[in-house]
């Protein structure tokens, strides 16, 4: 009798189990097929376009190799990275996977050693020097690189309604204080100067790097990353307090808009500016819009010459069933046919300097002639300059300062931050 | 006696007041807690042209169900990921609470008061307070990020809640029944089956639909096991429709919609059980 | 009741399964949890090297978490009082013989069947600064500028976006409320107020002085269900606002949920849970106490 007592215990406790062990199965064992899985969250748009158009030339080449474009989307890539970090914890990881220029992917990927170099790439094509000096420091650590940069975004772009500042007599700021005169006008006519959206978190930090580029310049931008310049120096304190005085100019409703909801209010002529990366001339496109038409832009105020930018880079993790397919995926990307493929539908620069500019449209141009010239420095707010532990802390403070106006207390906890991350 | 009915129909007439009074301030709280719904109905019905920050409480002028198909394609796969996790969810756990709270009310082994009591302590706690080891363990199991790992889990921490209402459910069950079963030659599992189990129907019921709201309605468990879209039940789906970058408000409130009419048709249909269970459960929260 | 040695082995061994999963999955994780907590681990691999409370002493120097605390605690009393009043209020208007009350019944509780997610992304509609109720408000010709969730104003500690939340939590479990409030006055005696009735009471000093105290346990276990409630509250926030402008309508279970899985920062993140966990614990464990207590005698 005891004895089906004990059945039933056992039964029960497989009860338990059995409904998920069901699913146990279902997990995704890859096969050692010739396959290429590609792992991204460009899931719509000119952004999936671009990828496709990527692998449609890879399948050509390379017909035998089945490619999985494995896509994630939700919260602006944050479901695609959870994945991601799921699958390299399990030991699965994808092919080649999207992630962000810089410390995006060496401080969580390469530093914890899920990757291999691949500098080979472009020594063995002998494109080293197609592209920038700059880019090459921004995606290597310790000598070699990582990932491959497929595009060039510029994050330092204000972009104006062209109507809003001819109809008032104004022209676009170039210095931080022409920037506050013209704001002063708009104001006293009732218009939003400058449009910022909040619901992301990083919006804010967007606009913070523009102002600290603009007040401290390149190499002391810079510094802040390496340890090199006090966040709690006078110079850094002078560009904060700066800074809390554009956001005096800026829509009290900031919480409830994404970034693209500010892009609208500037092309509704709700606001006069916007300060984002240049993903809006894409969207000002899908909108209709013409290019020195409905809207304009500029370098944000102060930073004509240098080029705030990040980028979408893919690398070869340790332990996929089949590098040479994903060295080829990686040369493809790293070719200028690869690149002008790309970049002209996903609305982004190439990362190389050769790109055949019959393909590019005016924004995009020009967007190349001043990558070609300027100085390059790396975008925080997404993910280049710093890790992104110390970018999710920056936005934090960034969140607080703004709302409490604290500049000592705000230094304080950047320069503490700095003194844990930094390397 | 004059007097007296003079005063009588004062009275008569502060009774009406009051009672004009009391139906106002209901109504008032009615307009307030279907105010919303009205709301999400309106938008829900109108193109996505037609939905006009000014005009939003304004009925639509067509209506349209085009925002319910834009709705249903994003989130049909979704819908269906809800069904398959809380069907076995619901019905595993109240199995395992039915019979557990069988023993914890009729058998008092010793000790069996404070064990229940930690049992219980289990659907109070945060339950960020066990994710981070949930996900890694999962992870070892092969269960992390799909849909297996999240019945588990939801069968594994709705015991203690089942539990606790069919114990209470069973204690209102006089004794002598069971001492009767006994007398009959039935032993502890024969007196579950032929007499507790027979009875169990209401109890059953008010648990099953606690179990189903409850995990139909879960949030964080599902947001942090399932990452893929093509495996996240419906409430993570519409947390993401609602996030996404173009606010197609029509598309979010039928999506809202739509994730609510499973869990209104039990609590239109089987208010009084739905009411029942939510008394005695809502202690989870 | 026959309670033989051996049907008490067996009633043991058809409890067992559930008890070994509770022991694992609840108090075992909890302990994993507390070593995580004391650990450095930041980063994708799991790294179990003790550091002490470091992770602790950066949580409470953070500006967030004091943030986090001090909307936890305003939250907390005001959507208490909120659901406590109306609720009140409402199950003692209802329980005047009305006509029509199962509608009122059934009106004012459906909320309760929703998921947070629904209630969050409906609010964040209703409450939408330039649509909403401001909207219905200019169309009265009442003040209409509002911030809602949007407001960044703080009033001695007090977020003004926090209000938002509050309306839509309370919106939600206002029903429960006054679901428990029924019952309650259901169980109280008719000749009870009757008689005080008589002896010339006005309804004022009747709720006063028999009402309430004979509801006092319900008025508790009402606190209890909404206090943790609001310890925990996590969907809603995200379905509705996120952190929010300035963290005003951050909680400690979003911050959590962001640290650890969205930023890695597994230490930290798990210091965090173990505080949700303490003030949960200061809250229900009196009260499972008290139950229990009650219960045995």
């Amino acid at each position: 009798m005891r004895k089906r007592h004990l059945i039933l215990c056992m039964v029960i406790a497989v009860l338990m189990i059995m409904p998920a062990a069901v699913f146990a199965g279902g997990r995704a064992e890859r096969p050692a097929a010739n396959e290429l899985e590609i792992f991204s969250w460009w899931t719509a748009g000119g952004e999936a376009e671009g990828l496709q158009a990527l692998i449609d030339i890879y399948n050509e080449r390379y017909p035998e190799v089945n490619v999985i474009n494995a896509t994630v989307a939700g919260g602006a890539g944050a479901q695609a990275k959870a994945v991601l970090a799921s699958r390299m914890q399990g030991g699965n990881p994808p092919d080649s996977f999207q992630v962000h220029a810089g410390q995006g992917i060496i401080a969580t990927w390469v530093v914890e050693d899920f990757m291999e170099p691949v500098t080979f790439i472009l020594e063995d094509n002998g494109w080293m020097d197609d592209y920038p000096a700059d880019v090459i420091d921004i995606i290597s650590y310790q000598g070699e690189i990582y990932s491959i940069p497929v595009n060039i975004h510029r994050s330092n772009v204000m972009w104006y309604n062209r109507s809003l500042f001819a109809d008032n007599g104004l022209e676009p700021p170039a210095s931080m204080a022409e920037f506050f005169q013209v704001a002063e006008q708009l104001r006293a006519r009732g218009i939003t100067p400058l449009a910022v959206g909040g619901t992301d978190g990083w919006e804010q930090t967007h606009l913070l790097e523009s102002v600290l580029l603009a007040e401290l310049g390149a190499e002391a931008y810079r510094g802040l990353w390496t340890g090199a310049t006090a966040w709690n120096g006078t110079r850094a304190k002078a560009a904060l307090e700066s800074f809390l005085r554009v956001m005096e100019y800026t829509n009290p409703d900031r919480a409830a808009l994404t970034n693209i909801d500010a892009a609208q209010y500037v092309a509704e002529g709700r606001a006069a500016m916007t300060v984002m990366g240049d993903w809006v001339h894409g969207y000002y496109l899908s909108i209709g819009h013409t290019p020195n038409e409905e809207y304009g832009w500029v370098p944000f105020p102060g930073t004509a010459g240098n080029f705030l930018m990040l980028s979408d880079t893919f690398g070869l993790p340790k332990d996929v069933p089949n590098p040479q397919n994903v060295e080829r995926w990686l040369t493809l990307i790293a070719s200028r046919e690869g690149q002008d493929a790309f970049n002209p539908i996903k609305g982004s620069i190439p990362a190389r300097t050769d790109a055949d500019r019959s393909l590019y449209d005016a924004y995009l141009l020009s967007a190349m002639d001043d990558f070609g010239r300027d100085t390059i420095v790396p975008s925080v707010a997404h993910g280049a300059a710093a890790s992104e532990s110390w970018v999710t802390r920056i936005n934090d403070v960034v969140n607080i300062l703004v709302n409490n106006r604290n500049v000592d207390q705000a230094a304080n906890e950047f320069q503490s931050l700095a003194q844990q991350y930094a390397r | 006696m004059t007097a007296g009915v003079a005063s009588l129909g004062s009275a008569r007439w502060a009774v009406v007041q009051r009672r004009v009074l009391l139906y106002v301030v209901l109504g008032i709280f009615v307009v307030l807690f279907l105010g919303p719904v009205y709301v999400l109905l309106v938008t829900s019905l109108k193109t996505f042209q037609d939905v006009s920050l000014s005009e939003m409480w304004v009925f639509p002028r067509a209506v349209s169900l085009e925002a319910f198909r834009a709705a249903l394609i994003r989130l049909g796969p979704n819908l269906r990921n809800s069904f398959v996790l809380v069907i076995p969810a619901t019905l595993v756990t109240a199995a395992i609470g039915s019979i557990n709270g069988y023993v914890f009310s009729k058998w008092r082994f010793r000790g069996s008061n404070i064990v229940f009591a930690l049992i219980l302590f289990g659907m109070f706690i945060p339950y960020q307070a066990i994710l981070i080891p949930l996900v890694q363990f999962l992870r070892t199991i092969g269960l992390y990020g799909n849909l297996g790992g999240l019945i588990l889990t939801h069968v594994i921490y709705g015991i203690p809640i089942t539990t606790l209402m069919f114990r209470n459910f069973y204690a209102e069950i006089p004794d002598e029944l069971l001492e009767a079963g006994y007398m009959d030659g039935l032993e502890l599992f024969g007196v579950y089956r032929r007499i507790m189990l027979p009875l169990s129907a209401p109890g059953l019921v008010v648990v099953v639909i606690w179990q189903f709201t409850s995990v139909w309605n879960d949030f964080l468990f599902a947001v942090t096991i399932t990452q893929r879209p093509g495996v996240q039940p419906i409430t993570v789906a519409l947390q993401n429709l609602a996030g996404s970058q173009v606010v197609e408000w029509n598309v979010q409130m039928a999506g809202a919609l739509i994730a609510a009419v499973p869990t209104l048709i039990i609590y239109i249909l089987l208010g009084k059980y739905f009411i029942r269970g939510m008394l005695a459960g809502s202690v989870k929260g | 009741m026959i309670r033989s040695r051996k049907e008490l082995t067996k009633a043991v061994l058809i409890v067992s399964p559930s008890i070994a999963a509770i022991t694992v999955f609840v108090y075992g994780f909890i302990l994993w949890s507390l070593r995580t907590s004391v650990s450095a681990w930041e980063g994708i691999r799991p790294n179990y090297t003790f550091v002490g409370l470091r992770n602790y002493a950066r949580l409470f120097r953070s500006s967030r978490f004091q943030i986090d605390l001090w909307n936890t605690a305003y939250f907390t009393v005001f959507f208490i009082a909120v659901c406590i009043v109306f609720g009140f209020l409402l199950a003692y208007l209802i329980n005047k013989q009305i006509r029509g009350e199962g509608f009122f019944r059934t009106v004012y509780m459906f909320p309760m069947a929703l998921s947070f997610i629904v209630t969050g992304v409906l609010w964040r509609w209703v409450l939408n600064p330039t649509a909403g109720v401001n909207v219905l408000l200019a169309g009265l010709g009442l003040p209409s500028s509002w911030g809602w969730y949007t407001d960044t104003t703080r009033i001695g500690g007090f977020h003004l976006a926090l209000i938002s939340i509050i309306a839509a939590a309370s919106w939600q479990f206002i029903g429960y409320t006054m679901a428990i409030y029924l019952a309650g006055l259901r169980s109280i005696p008719e000749q009870l107020l009757e008689s005080a009735r008589m002896d010339g009471a006005n309804e004022f000093t009747i709720i006063r002085r028999i009402i309430l105290p004979m509801l006092r346990p319900i008025t508790l276990s009402a606190m209890i269900v909404l206090g943790h409630i609001s310890l925990k509250i996590f969907d809603l926030v995200m379905a509705m606002t996120g952190r929010g402008p300035a963290f005003a309508t951050d909680f400690p279970g979003v911050f959590m949920f962001e640290t650890t899985f969205r930023g890695n920062r597994y230490g930290e993140g798990a210091a965090i849970s173990t505080v949700m966990l303490l003030m949960v614990a200061v809250v229900i464990v009196p009260y499972l106490a008290y139950t229990f207590r009650k219960e045995h005698s």
